[in-house]
């Protein structure tokens, strides 16, 4: 093997063009993997998204030590109170544990609405692993350290509170965990309804085939907020936090199967015309081990990448059902949920960091489609642009 | 053509069956029925008695078939549907659910059509000059402004809109699609007037995921389009750039386009009907929304049934345009 040869291969700009016959040098000093990765590495906008997503998702996982408060406290003598601003500087000069300062209340006499002022004269220093309120740490301990805080009862409030005189910042990443693990669960149920109906429908044909292709043109049919928003409204109202967050879930994958199934019937029939799965049925393999052995795991790739790009589909739906209030319900949050509080054109004028959690969509959303771009270029690592 | 055509409605018409029966199931799902919430109602207003109450809303159940099994309730309703145009009655308002969704249901489909063009016109020409221009500054400006555009939830643009508009314009009476003199009066051309005026805000922020998607659907298409050899023939035998592009390009990449009309129309719908309610609009989606919470059955049913039906119609005439656009399909 060139050492050379392989190194001006690397240099080019353009991926190498590889042919059934082409260069059997470099293929065969790359593993699959290993192409896949680098290609992906070359799609600088899908490397960043990949880096928020998973960061998001560390976040997520530890929501409740990274929160400075819970949840559901409320403090009410903080009710609105914009974003606190974390300062260096004092009239002390610089010092490097950065503090937030005392709030001021006045009720205006005009409109009897409550303004909030820096009291320069109290300041809160941040801590790192301070305690605060208590909780479970990853559903195994109780604990109560916080990774930043300023103290039991001590104003925190890095987006500011809601009319509950909630924190905003810790409700972010609990309804971010909410939101998240519906996209991840719903794309896991659509992924194994869609796969198995898909299979049947490519590998079978025929009248099953023929019915599970008019089902899915049955529910393409339906424009897909209004379906969702009746299927969720089925879902009863007496139900727990929890369980209407499955439902949720249920409802999102039971709309979302039919374009994972297409896909996956379309790359079935494909394959089954090849040739490996023909030797396999000449060979004698009944249906069972043509599917997993053959079909199945040459459509791995495949379906992690139309699995990767389904994903923000789902949480911006999740998120609409949500905002509208028939999504999740409260003690359970998520973005769409926090969101809907700025329906409200008083409360949008007045208190515009309501709309932090909007924000936080847009960024979630746009990274996990960048990351699903550069995953479905990374995937057919032989192809061209 | 004309076999074409045929053959595609006929194609429609289990369709619409299937998409009937699935509404009517999807509004007969939740346990107990709308008059249940009445009877709440009337309990709770106290002025009857609940063994009158209960008399009543057993009339009323009686009178209006709901201890018929299902196949029958749903004959009944569709027939009324077909043979009087008759949606039933709405139970939150107490008004025939056509009287109550018809203006209604009718400015959502305008505003649907309306976005449809706008995003169409906003897209294509950004979609050529990317196309033309590729990897260059305006490319990637405009590349981002989709990535972003397709990114925003409706709900998420529609408040942002409010925010502007509450904010920085300082406008109090927000959302709405006509000044309040034209509401409730009849159509006139000076209604028609007002109703253009009003009608942008609800159509950037429906276009706006679309706009993005059809630009990058339209780049790639006549990127593809301009790499092949008739493009090339084209430019040997000396003709204007603009004719190239235009008559040998634009015209080719313009048909998957078209294709696209059936993914298109029901996010726009959907679209339609969530700023409908964010932005308080008198369209059919604040009315959907309500008579969901309240197990208006009829009400809902009338709006899911009507908005597929809209869909399928939008769907047989992009068919249509794309078989006279390209040969290829009606002899297909």
């Amino acid at each position: 093997m060139d050492k050379e040869n392989l190194k001006s291969v690397e240099r080019t700009a353009e991926p190498p063009v590889m042919e059934d016959n082409g260069s059997p040098a470099v293929t065969a000093s790359y593993s699959q993997k290993r192409l896949i990765w680098k290609r992906f590495l070359r799609h600088k906008a899908g490397v960043v998204g990949g880096c928020i997503v998973v960061f998001l998702a560390f976040s997520f996982l530890f929501a409740e030590f990274l929160a400075p408060h819970d949840i559901s406290r409320r403090y009410f003598q903080y009710v609105y109170l914009p974003p606190q601003g974390i300062h260096f500087f004092s009239e002390d000069g610089f010092q490097l544990r950065p503090f937030v300062y005392g709030i001021k209340s006045v009720v205006s006499q005009e409109d009897g609405l409550k303004r909030y002022y820096e009291d320069t004269s109290i300041k809160y220093p941040i801590y790192l692993f301070i305690e605060g309120d208590s909780y479970k740490f990853l559903w195994l301990f109780e604990t109560d350290i916080h990774l930043i805080g300023t103290g039991k009862d001590n104003p925190l409030f890095l987006c500011g509170t809601d009319r509950f005189g909630r924190d905003m910042f810790s409700r972010l990443l609990s309804g971010g965990r909410v939101t998240f693990t519906v996209g991840l669960l719903a794309i896991c149920l659509s992924l194994i309804l869609g796969t198995t109906l898909g299979l049947i429908s490519g590998y079978y044909g025929g009248i099953v085939d023929n019915l599970i292709q008019r089902t899915i043109e049955l529910i393409f049919a339906f424009p897909s907020i209004p379906i969702l928003m009746a299927l969720s409204a089925l879902l009863p109202p007496q139900w727990p936090s929890y369980l209407t967050f499955l439902g949720i879930v249920t409802v999102l994958s039971f709309i979302g199967w039919g374009g994972l199934a297409r896909e996956i019937r379309g790359k079935t029939l494909a394959i089954s015309e090849s040739d490996f799965v023909l030797a396999a049925r000449v060979s004698g393999a009944k249906d069972r081990r043509i599917i997993f052995i053959h079909l199945l795991p040459s459509m791995f790739s495949h379906i992690i990448v139309i699995s990767t790009l389904a994903v923000p589909g789902f949480i911006l739906h999740e998120s609409t059902l949500s905002f509208l209030g028939l999504g999740i319900k409260p003690p359970l949050t998520s973005w769409g949920l926090l969101l809907s509080d700025a329906m409200n054109l008083h409360a949008l004028s007045l208190y515009p960091w309501l709309l932090i959690p909007g924000a936080c969509i847009l960024v979630a959303v746009l990274s996990l489609n960048f990351l699903g771009d550069g995953i479905r270029d990374a995937a057919a690592p032989y192809s061209t642009y | 053509m004309h076999s074409y055509i045929i053959r595609r409605i006929l194609h429609m018409v289990p369709t619409l069956i299937l998409i009937s029966m699935a509404s009517f199931i999807v509004i007969q799902l939740p346990p107990g029925d709308m008059l249940t919430s009445k009877l709440a109602k009337l309990e709770e207003q106290g002025e009857l008695g609940s063994e009158s109450a209960l008399e009543q809303v057993e009339v009323l159940r009686e009178r209006y078939g709901l201890n018929d099994p299902l196949y029958v309730q749903y004959f009944r309703w569709i027939g009324n549907i077909i043979l009087h145009l008759d949606f039933g009655e709405s139970f939150t308002f107490e008004m025939d659910v056509i009287e109550l969704l018809s203006e209604r249901m009718g400015l959502t489909l305008l505003m649907t059509l309306t976005t449809l063009i706008f995003t169409w016109v906003v897209a294509i020409p950004i979609g050529v000059y990317s196309a033309t221009r590729p990897y260059s500054i305006g490319d990637y400006g405009f590349t981002f402004i989709g990535f972003v555009g397709l990114a925003t939830p409706n709900f998420l643009l529609a408040l942002v809109f409010l925010f502007f508009q509450v904010s920085v314009f300082e406008v109090q009476s927000v959302g709405g699609l006509l000044s309040p003199e034209f509401v409730g009066a009849p159509w006139t051309l000076a209604k028609v007037r007002d109703l253009m005026t009003h009608i942008w805000v609800p159509v950037i922020v429906i276009g706006a995921s679309g706009t993005a998607s059809i630009i990058r659907v339209m780049r790639g298409n006549l990127l593809d389009v301009l790499g092949q050899q008739h493009i090339q023939t084209g430019r040997a035998k000396g003709l204007r750039e603009v004719k190239v592009i235009a008559k040998y390009g634009v015209r080719i990449a313009i048909n998957p386009l078209v294709s696209r009309l059936g993914l298109e129309l029901p996010s726009l719908l959907s679209g339609a009907v969530v700023t409908g309610i964010v932005l308080g609009l008198p369209t059919a989606g604040p009315l959907f929304l309500t008579a969901l919470t309240s197990q208006d059955m009829y009400l809902a049913g009338a709006f899911l049934l009507l908005s597929s039906t809209f869909l399928l119609v939008g769907n047989l005439l992009a068919d249509i345009a794309l078989a006279w656009l390209d040969p290829r399909i009606r002899y297909g």
